[in-house]
């Protein structure tokens, strides 16, 4: 995917989810999951808020805390900033990552999400969806589907201007 | 790991690059802290064991909390009334510890160098809450946490320690600590209180309160303890106050408008600080508690966070 490709897929993304959130589009949030859902997020509030009129709140959340996978570590993650400056009590969240890949992050999202409330509903929106799913999670907004195998990696470069943006598949290093 | 560390026992030991990691990392563990529900699943299955030979209430609430907000599990066990008082030695409690399998032994004990020694003993990581006169880092980091929250970094910043240096572990935690982070740092005292010597740590020595604070970005005020006093080194807390405590006319002639006031607790009332300077606009002193909280969980965090060694690890994986 270009850079043209990718502003049309978050600006289709935006429309699609504003009119599924029909009368309720007052109530949504978009959450990033950092770091690459915190930009796309942005994007993807620039957009919901040209089509609503009003810029629904914004936040971000570090799931190193919740990951399920420390105990096979050598070394924890770095903890980097959450910010949910907003109650997520009723509101329709949608949740942002740039790429779908096991599911294991979304699942980690998911539970620090309702750690800070009940919120009505999540809707999860991904800029790539790229197969490979270990847990029972699926895109409710994708803005492509990009199949790679486990010896891939998808990259995700976006940029704050949108100019040398893009997706990529490549091999990954050592495999 | 803290940097290339299994255990946190002595800020000399650590680099400033060791320092900032924890320094960093705390500061996303205070926003936990924040949150309307204070809990993280990071640390589920973990056992944090305190283990204290000497009375506090501060440092092992705190570390206990810090545990629990991590949903580690934290067992407290206190020499008054267990097998230590019944002439247990410090490494039969440790290994009888160790066989309920910690990952985390936080101690305190009187004797310093008492942490090492345990450290050498048992194979779970080993962390301080404070060993004689020698080390007492989490203090030293959460006064380096609080300074630099409010003042945005300790590079070229003037910190002065004023008290019985001598006995204070907290003053050469800080000394290290503040140094390896670019301050220059003040010591003043009594003469009797100030060990020789301290000038090879990177202190500058003071005997009189009013040039050792001016100009100072921040004031740590150590706390007196009563037993040292009517001993030789002071004869008495009027004496004390009169020449090394901080009242509301020193602290206004003296310090710069935004000086802070750091106290490691429990505070000497009228000793070291008078109440309207303990509770004015220069204290810091219940950040410092909340803070104590968040760089004791990026503490264990670290420590006992990631379960198998650095070798047996397998690769990471994706998991976007």
């Amino acid at each position: 995917m270009n850079a043209d490709a990718i502003g049309r897929a978050v600006a289709r993304m935006a429309r699609e989810i504003v009119e599924r959130a029909g009368r309720g589009a007052a109530d949504l949030a978009v959450v990033g999951i950092r770091r690459g859902g915190v930009h796309l997020a942005e994007r993807l509030r620039a957009e919901i808020a040209r089509a609503t009129g009003t810029r629904p709140p914004l936040g971000t959340l570090d799931i190193a805390l919740y990951r399920d996978d420390l105990a096979e570590r050598g070394r924890v993650p770095v903890v980097g900033p959450t910010d949910i400056p907003f109650p997520v009590q009723g509101r329709t969240i949608v949740l942002v990552d740039d790429v779908l890949y096991t599911g294991r992050t979304v699942r980690a999202a998911l539970d620090e999400l309702v750690d800070f409330g009940r919120p009505r509903r999540v809707w999860l929106a991904v800029l790539v969806d790229r197969g490979g799913r270990e847990l029972p999670i699926a895109a409710d907004f994708a803005g492509a589907s990009v199949p790679a195998s486990d010896g891939e990696d998808v990259l995700v470069r976006l940029t704050e201007g949108g100019a040398a943006e893009d997706v990529v598949v490549v091999m990954r290093r050592g495999s | 790991m803290i940097g290339r560390h299994r255990h946190c026992i002595a800020l000399e030991d650590y680099s400033r690059e060791e320092i900032l990691e924890v320094l960093d990392l705390a500061l996303s563990m205070k926003e936990v802290l924040r949150r309307p529900l204070k809990k993280v699943p990071t640390l589920r299955g973990k056992s944090v064991v305190n283990l204290f030979f000497e009375s506090s209430t501060r440092t092992r609430s705190s570390f206990e909390i810090a545990a629990k907000v991590l949903s580690a599990d934290a067992l407290n066990w206190t020499s008054t009334g267990s097998s230590v008082s019944k002439g247990e030695t410090l490494l039969d409690t440790a290994k009888n510890l160790e066989a309920m399998r910690p990952d985390v032994i936080v101690v305190r004990h009187a004797a310093s160098g008492a942490p090492a020694f345990l450290a050498r003993h048992v194979r779970c990581s080993v962390v301080s809450a404070g060993d004689g006169a020698h080390e007492h880092p989490s203090q030293g980091l959460l006064d380096c946490f609080t300074i630099r929250e409010r003042l945005g970094s300790l590079g070229g910043r003037t910190v002065t320690i004023v008290g019985d240096i001598s006995h204070s572990r907290v003053a050469r935690s800080d000394l290290h600590a503040m140094g390896k982070l670019g301050a220059s740092v003040r010591v003043c005292g009594p003469p009797t209180m100030i060990p020789q010597g301290i000038d090879r740590l990177g202190a500058t020595v003071f005997h009189d309160l009013e040039s050792a604070v001016a100009g100072a970005d921040a004031v740590v005020m150590l706390r007196i303890q009563h037993e040292r006093i009517g001993d030789p080194l002071i004869p008495g807390t009027r004496e004390y106050s009169r020449y090394w405590g901080l009242d509301v006319n020193k602290a206004s002639e003296w310090l710069k408008p935004e000086c802070l006031i750091l106290h490691p607790g429990p505070i000497n009332r009228g000793v070291e600080l008078s109440s309207d300077v303990a509770d004015g606009p220069h204290s810091v002193i219940l950040d410092q508690v909340e803070n104590g909280v968040a760089v004791r969980m990026a503490i264990l965090y670290l420590l006992a966070g990631a379960g198998a060694t650095a070798a047996g690890a397998p690769p990471e994986k994706a998991t976007a």
